[in-house]
């Protein structure tokens, strides 16, 4: 079965994400497969590279990164939610003159319509947020 | 159907809502901070043992141990399952919506 | 090439306005949604009501006014706006109290008609109940 997950909050403030990430890592065990993970408000959070929990936490960011990796997810962070939170890749950094990017592996900045294709290609789309 | 609540109910209405709208026979998952009203001897108890004779309730055990909650504090009627019987759920229902 | 997938969408909208950015956000999606020709509504249950109030006025915040923007759902074909009666009574509100938003209806000599529809809890249980895909903002 097809799932598409939305995180609506950060890492951390909120359990969303690692709610989230869970039900990906057991739904891949199963053998679903995840059509996209996209990331929305605060959810936009999730990745950014720079983020530097202390040691003995967990690291979302990595966590969702590794994830990606392994099983080729398609993490999708909203661009317009993205660009009012300062979560930013290479192209949109030369669009708009900053001075670097933090976007981390395995996630892209994309538009609202990849949410909506997620809600047609996908059998089921589930929300964590708040 | 599949309904999702995150929230406590002594501190958001979120279950109270997800009852309201919610038929007959649908299943009820409760995970994160809405596990907290499974639990016996509160004032919402009443509420939630009511629910689970017109709903199938479900608490995410996960969300009970990092709570400290035990399952011997549950009220009757709720059944735990994992992240595992969480995406079963999902899968076995048409569709999931999350009452935040 | 099969025909192409018709989905029911529907937007559930529970936060107040202002206090939050859901409400804001929630309405951008509901928009750029419309351009991918799914059988869309929205509904708005809880605090969400707040969403429709009349009279918004966010000048003296130095915020920008979303209100204005519901008004526009109407020309993207969003105009099944379901508005739970309970939620509303619960907060002391009529219809009287939300702004009037209406559509052009193409199928009726574009004659101008109401966008908000109140419903019971038991009628919008029924409309959630036949939906495909759930979104909550």
């Amino acid at each position: 079965m097809k799932f598409a997950i939305m995180v609506n909050e950060g890492p951390y403030t909120h359990q969303s994400s690692d709610s989230a990430y869970q039900f990906t890592k057991a739904a891949l065990k199963q053998g679903h497969e995840i059509f996209r993970v996209f990331f929305y408000h605060d959810g936009v959070n999730n990745g950014t590279r720079f983020t530097a929990p202390p040691q003995d936490d967990r690291h979302l960011v990595n966590r969702w990164s590794e994830l990606a990796e392994q099983h080729g997810l398609d993490l999708v962070v909203c661009v317009a939610a993205a660009q009012r939170r300062g979560v930013i890749d290479d192209k949109e950094a030369q669009r708009y003159g900053k001075d670097g990017n933090n976007i981390a592996p395995g996630f892209r900045i994309s538009g609202l319509g990849q949410l909506i294709e997620a809600g047609i290609q996908s059998d089921r789309l589930l929300v964590f947020g708040d | 159907m599949l309904h999702t609540v995150n929230k406590s109910p002594f501190e958001k209405n979120s279950l109270q809502t997800c009852l309201r709208l919610a038929k007959e026979g649908n299943d009820i998952l409760l995970i994160e901070d809405a596990v907290y009203a499974a639990t016996k001897g509160t004032s919402v108890s009443e509420m939630v043992a009511q629910a689970a004779t017109n709903f199938n309730l479900y608490v995410l055990g996960p969300d009970l141990l990092s709570r400290g909650v035990g399952q011997d504090e549950l009220i009757a009627g709720c059944e735990v399952v994992d992240y595992a019987g969480f995406v079963r759920l999902a899968t076995e229902n048409d569709k999931v919506q999350s009452w935040l | 090439m099969g025909d192409p997938v018709v989905k029911k969408f529907m937007y559930i909208n529970r936060h107040a306005p202002c206090g939050t950015i859901y409400a804001v956000e929630g309405l951008e999606v509901v928009l750029i949604g419309a351009a991918f020709e799914q059988e869309v509504c929205m509904a708005f249950v809880d605090d969400g009501v707040y969403q429709l109030k009349k009279n918004q006025d966010t000048a003296a915040l130095e915020i920008k006014n979303y209100a204005p923007a519901y008004r526009a759902l109407g020309d993207y074909d969003v105009h099944k706006l379901y508005v739970e009666r309970e939620s509303l009574e619960q907060r002391g509100l009529t219809e009287q109290d939300l702004m009037q938003l209406t559509y052009e209806d193409e199928d009726d000599d574009w004659k101008e008609k109401p966008s908000l529809k109140v419903v019971t809890r038991i009628e919008l249980a029924d409309l959630i109940a036949e939906q495909d895909v759930l979104l909550n903002f």
